[in-house]
């Protein structure tokens, strides 16, 4: 089982996240954070797999991924 | 240590390795070419690092990072290629980086000529690049002292962390005299601010840019500080026969020997002349030379330009007595006999 | 208990990036700062920054950092790795900084095989200036500076550095990779660490060209700026290595 998180205040809103997971676990977030972006925000992580697709794309290390023992 | 006859280029690389200088990045131009011929020899034998670069803009950047890597090191060139340099020195003078840069002069402007020229005065004392910032300038005037300034110039770098500049030309560089070499050279100066790998410690970044204003004036204040103190403290001037002097002849480097000759010309047809030299062309020594101008009447400032230095005596002499100049460019160096002449028509009107 | 399989690296500073969102540079950034971490070299390196939008670079690598003249990083980095021969020393340039006022630095810092690692992002633009064009940008590509289109009759032809530099004597390793997928990325960590090793190795100069996006100056969401360097910029920059060490056999 992953835990995986996206830091609301690192997220700049790219996207570049959301198509490469292959659960299609993320999505647009409303909210805004301090930078006036709209961080991505996911789901339900425990479909997650750990594939780290998503951290791979991140440009801004928004992403960490545990494995849950 | 025994004197040894040697060329003014040879001398000033040799120098160098005594200092403890085992890197060096330059580039072919006349008339330095010596030094970096030299040292392609010797630095192999002293497991030292002889690098050709392609350009002295590369040369430059390359002695950014060797000085940043906190060794002792130093480039020579000539008019042309330390113009290459100037967006290079600037870097490393707001970096605050130690380094010897060498300038021997040769006759310009643009291509110019290889002959011996005092032309790049103003470009080392006060242009050489962008942004608020001086280089130490020495001024040698023998083999002897191409090979004691340059010495002296790493350890001015060092001590104040900052670009020092020998400021020499082709008539140095290309002749011969006996020389004697300090037998104990300054001791290098830790460099814990140097980037050598951040091995228990934060890291260490050799860096001048500050995108926020007041940190840019910060750093400014602090190097205009620095510059203060070099003023107040490294000035270095020598005058000859100057106490009594009614004429008093300013002139530095090779062409101060002229001068020299001159005023030894003018004391044997009685005519009371003296001879100020300034050493550090920056920082200027101007109360030296105010001294030695006090009972002076008139003043003759000989260079091999159009009138360089021929400033600064003005600004540290303040309008008191007239400024006369004799100035020779294009490679062409005034003789003793030139400079006499102008004595003598100095002291006739004086007489009035 | 959670044991993390994926987070920031030890070599990059904890400094958030100043760049645009979706810009590649935060993704190679990441790739050369965890390659330093995993050979275990943080406290031997030195980078050295360039001028262009990873001007800033020095406050992100955990690790001693110099900051070069524009095009210059090259020579700098000579200077670093003549003094510290066993240490690591890498650049990291735009394209505007190594092809264009750098081109000499860069030939000659190959031509000379200064054991050094240089991470080329080539992205087709001067990023940081506001998106002028680069001696990389594509024919027909705008830019504030063509207007019109890159007119090879009047700017000329985009330069292939990589393959360029593969010609030259020192180089012991030449690629180029880029980061539009996941799998993309995974090889051009590849790529880099196999620089790094070369490095290690002392077999010369290693180079490594990331094609990379620029949304804000592309005028381009950051996915549909990704799709343009696989449509547009792989025609002209071909993926792949174009010189490798055990070639050389050295």
């Amino acid at each position: 089982m992953f835990l995986t998180t996206i830091d609301k205040e690192s997220c700049k809103g790219c996207y570049l996240c959301i198509p490469v997971c292959p659960k299609r676990l993320i999505k647009l977030g409303s909210e805004i954070n301090k930078r006036g972006y709209h961080p991505a925000i996911i789901t339900d992580t425990g479909e997650c797999t750990g594939c780290r697709a998503c951290f791979r794309m991140c440009p801004d290390l928004a992403i960490e991924i545990a494995k849950v023992v | 240590m025994a004197k040894v006859l040697m060329g003014g280029n040879e001398a000033l690389a040799e120098a160098a390795l005594r200092a403890g200088c085992r890197h060096f990045f330059g580039y072919p131009i006349t008339p330095q070419s010596e030094i970096p011929e030299y040292l392609a020899k010797k630095m192999p034998q002293l497991d030292g690092v002889y690098l050709q670069a392609e350009s002295e803009i590369a040369a430059i950047n390359m002695v950014y990072g060797a000085a940043g890597a906190g060794v002792r090191v130093f480039t020579a060139s000539s008019g042309p290629g330390i113009s290459l340099m100037s967006e290079g020195i600037s870097y490393i003078a707001g970096a605050e980086l130690p380094c010897v840069i060498v300038n021997i002069m040769r006759g310009g402007p643009g291509l110019g000529n290889i002959a011996p020229s005092q032309a790049d005065y103003n470009q080392a004392t006060k242009g050489i690049g962008h942004g608020d910032f001086h280089l130490i300038v020495l001024a040698p005037n023998s083999v002897q002292e191409m090979a004691d300034l340059t010495m002296l110039a790493f350890q001015l770098a060092e001590e104040y962390r900052n670009p020092a500049m020998i400021l020499s030309d082709g008539l140095l560089g290309q002749m011969m005299e006996p020389v004697e070499f300090n037998e104990n050279p300054p001791k290098e100066k830790d460099k814990p601010w140097a980037t050598r790998g951040a091995k228990g410690r934060d890291p260490n970044i050799i860096n001048r840019l500050l995108i926020e204003a007041e940190a840019l004036q910060k750093h400014n204040l602090k190097l205009q500080e620095k510059y203060q103190l070099i003023k107040e403290t490294q000035c270095r001037c020598e005058s000859y026969l100057a106490e009594d002097a009614d004429i008093l002849l300013a002139a530095f480097g090779s062409c101060s020997r002229m001068a020299k000759s001159a005023v030894e010309m003018a004391r044997s047809r009685g005519i009371k002349a003296g001879l100020v030299r300034p050493i550090t062309l920056w920082p200027f020594p101007e109360k030296e030379v105010a001294e030695a101008a006090k009972g002076a009447k008139a003043c003759l400032v000989t260079e091999m330009n159009e009138g360089q230095m021929l400033l600064d005596i003005r600004l540290a002499l303040k309008g008191r007595i007239p400024i006369h100049f004799l100035g020779k460019s294009g490679g062409i160096i005034p003789t003793p006999g030139e400079i006499l002449e102008e004595i003598e028509r100095i002291e006739v009107n004086l007489r009035g | 208990m959670a044991e993390k399989i994926a987070a920031r690296t030890e070599a990059l500073t904890e400094n958030p990036f100043h760049y645009c969102p979706g810009c590649a540079h935060g993704i190679i950034h990441r790739l050369v700062a965890e390659t330093i971490e995993e050979l275990g070299v943080r406290e031997k390196t030195v980078g050295v920054a360039s001028v262009g939008c990873s001007v800033f670079a020095y406050n992100y690598f955990n690790m001693d950092m110099q900051q070069a003249a524009h095009g210059r990083a090259p020579a700098v980095a000579t200077g670093i790795k003549r003094v510290l021969p066993d240490n690591f020393v890498f650049t990291y340039q735009g394209d505007g900084d190594l092809a264009a006022i750098g081109t000499a630095e860069i030939v000659h810092a190959a031509a000379r095989g200064e054991n050094i690692t240089v991470i080329f992002v080539n992205n087709t633009t001067y990023g940081m200036t506001g998106g002028q064009s680069a001696p990389t940008t594509i024919l027909g590509q705008k830019t504030t500076t063509t207007p019109y289109g890159r007119d090879p009759h009047v700017n000329g032809y985009p330069m292939g550095v990589s393959e360029m530099l593969s010609t030259l004597g020192g180089v012991a390793h030449v690629s180029r990779v880029s980061i539009y997928s996941p799998a993309q990325v995974n090889r051009a960590k590849r790529a880099i660490k196999k620089a790094f090793e070369v490095q290690r190795e002392k077999k010369g100069f290693s180079f490594v060209e990331v094609l990379a996006s620029c949304p804000t100056n592309w005028r381009m969401t950051p996915q549909d700026a990704l799709k343009w360097i696989e449509e547009k910029m792989l025609p002209i920059y071909p993926l792949g290595e174009f010189k490798t060490a055990a070639e050389e056999g050295k």
